[in-house]
């Protein structure tokens, strides 16, 4: 029994026609770093809103199959009963961010489950620091930069301290130091502090090597799972658009050509370091 | 046809988004603006429409101060794609959406259809036509937004991170189309974070940081200087980086490459030569 379950689990929007996920069973176990990733429109956003219960419970549709997080069924539970098992971070920051500035922004959650004054503090302070928005303390999340709402929102989410992250392209609006720092934050919360993490991204060179699953999707189904160097070597990923890392393609091209380096290299610092243990 | 000189910017009178900023964009050029979130990428290609106007210095559209000039007259001239889809998508289909920006430029209604189902096929979307743009999904959402100005056809082209949210395949394809406008003439500028684009298909790259340009010219060596990188919050491609740790560790390993097939040759000549 996994911490997120999903039984034969269909949806389909209120208002469309097509099944927006189609008959998906999966089980993520605690500790996991899955990365959803698969065509624009293939489902992963759906996914996502499965996992904290805004679907069923907000965006209404057909339902087939059902979720359970923690053992919870998500069709028989309230959003409220999920908010501090599950942190969702949303595509698009500006639809999340509600309050006035930082220092609120990262206070609304835990205030609305009730968490003490001190404690909330403490938190404010600590997620402040790790995610180093001292320079955005006192600003509006409207006059903010597309990536500072991104990094906001991040910190929001995980100022409930939640079991799991989902985070669906948290790092799309970030300059690119900004990107890896975010993500190596997440990928320490996994690590060290056991969190859950569920990430959907189309950029894979980024975020590959922290995973431990690669889920692939395509028009509302799993296509592919399992662990990164194996999936991201399929033929499919090619077929269905998925731009896999390139060091992965430089892997499969040297196949081609006769040589077979010892492991499938995520990063050009592995790439180089197979090349040089062939050439030793 | 576009010229700043020395524009300054602030929102609110204390955070200045640009701080002296001079540039000349000439017709038919295919021009990046990268730079650190805040920089003022967003702020600057606004400018290029005359959604904002400079509160110091000028920006010039084709020769004309855009002071005198109104949005409806430059929006003709330039056309602008902004970061957030949801800024701008209303209509109930996206059909709709890319009909209603034709329609507002005054295209006679069979150019109507015809340019509306050119752009929605080149983008992807033929399928999705008749679909509200709010039940698409993000990445969908983008591609919507596109096309109801790329439809348009203006002579100069500004997209706000066209990327986000893209699959390899659509990056392609948005690519693809961007060179296609190109080639016609237009004047293509993208603000992106993204180095691979950026490097396969533009040829000069300006960058920001801080409210100013710090840097612009050839991509190739405007991307290869330190400097930018930090300054600008970008980090090197895969490919760069791969060059760059083979090159530590075998001799004759040329740190200037960066693509699959150029590495997959200097790995077959190092690991053959042994």
């Amino acid at each position: 029994m996994g911490l997120i379950r999903f039984d034969n689990f269909s949806f389909k929007y209120y208002g469309t026609e097509k099944l927006a996920l189609n008959k998906v069973s999966l089980t993520i176990d605690r500790g996991e770093y899955v990365v959803i990733t698969g065509p624009s429109g293939c489902g992963k956003t759906t996914l996502c809103r499965a996992i904290n219960a805004l679907i069923p419970q907000f965006h209404r549709g057909y339902i087939g199959g059902h979720v359970y997080v923690n053992g919870m069924d998500t069709r028989e539970h309230g959003v409220s009963d999920f908010a501090s098992l599950v942190g969702m971070v949303f595509q698009n920051p500006e639809n999340q961010l509600v309050t006035l500035n930082v220092e609120k922004e990262l206070a609304f959650g835990p205030e609305n489950l009730g968490v003490e004054p001190v404690e909330i503090r403490r938190r404010i302070e600590e997620i402040i620091d790790l995610l180093d928005l001292k320079s955005l303390r006192e600003k509006h999340p409207h006059e903010m930069s597309g990536g500072e709402q991104q990094r906001v929102a991040m910190a929001a989410a995980l100022s409930l301290k939640p079991e799991i992250l989902v985070a669906d392209e948290p790092t799309s609006n970030l300059d690119p130091q900004s990107a890896e720092k975010i993500l190596e934050i997440i990928a320490y919360l996994n690590k060290e502090k056991g969190m859950t993490v569920v990430l959907v991204e189309h950029r894979l060179d980024l975020v590959a090597k922290d995973a431990t699953r690669v889920i692939l999707m395509d028009k509302g189904q799993i296509v592919v799972d399992g662990p990164p160097r194996e999936v991201l070597v399929k033929d499919i990923c090619h077929e269905i658009g998925v731009g896999v890392p390139k060091a992965v393609e430089v892997y499969r091209e040297l196949i081609e050509r006769g040589i077979r380096l010892p492991g499938v290299p995520l990063t050009g610092q592995e790439l180089a370091t197979l090349v040089q243990e062939v050439a030793e | 046809m576009i010229i700043l000189d020395n524009v300054h910017y602030s929102y609110d009178g204390i955070y200045t988004a640009l701080r002296g900023v001079s540039l000349q964009i000439d017709a038919g050029e295919l021009v990046a603006i990268m730079g650190n979130n805040g920089a003022g990428k967003t702020t600057l290609i606004k400018h290029f429409n005359g959604l904002l106007r400079p509160q110091k210095g000028h920006v010039f559209i084709k020769g004309q101060d855009t002071a005198k000039m109104s949005v409806a007259e430059i929006s003709r001239i330039v056309g602008l794609v902004f970061q957030n889809p949801d800024h701008q998508l209303f209509l109930e289909s996206c059909r709709k959406e890319v009909e209603f920006s034709l329609k507002s430029l005054g295209y006679p209604s069979n150019e109507i259809t015809e340019r509306c189902n050119t752009t929605l096929e080149r983008l992807g979307l033929a399928d999705l036509a008749e679909r509200s743009p709010f039940t698409l999904s993000g990445g969908e959402r983008k591609r919507v937004a596109l096309a109801s100005v790329l439809a348009t056809g203006p002579q100069v082209l500004a997209l706000d991170e066209p990327t986000i949210g893209q699959d390899a395949r659509q990056k392609e394809r948005l690519a693809e189309m961007l060179f296609e406008m190109n080639r016609e003439g237009r004047t293509v500028i993208v603000v992106t974070h993204d180095i691979e684009f950026v490097i396969n298909y533009f040829p000069r790259t300006i960058a920001m940081s801080d409210g100013r340009i710090i840097a612009d010219g050839p991509t190739t060596s405007v991307l290869s200087n330190d400097d930018v990188i930090q300054k600008c919050s970008l980090t090197y491609p895969q490919m760069t980086q791969a060059v760059r740790a083979l090159s530590e560790m075998f001799d004759g390993v040329s740190v200037r490459q960066t693509s699959v097939n150029d590495i997959v040759e200097t790995i077959i000549k190092i690991v053959g030569g042994r």
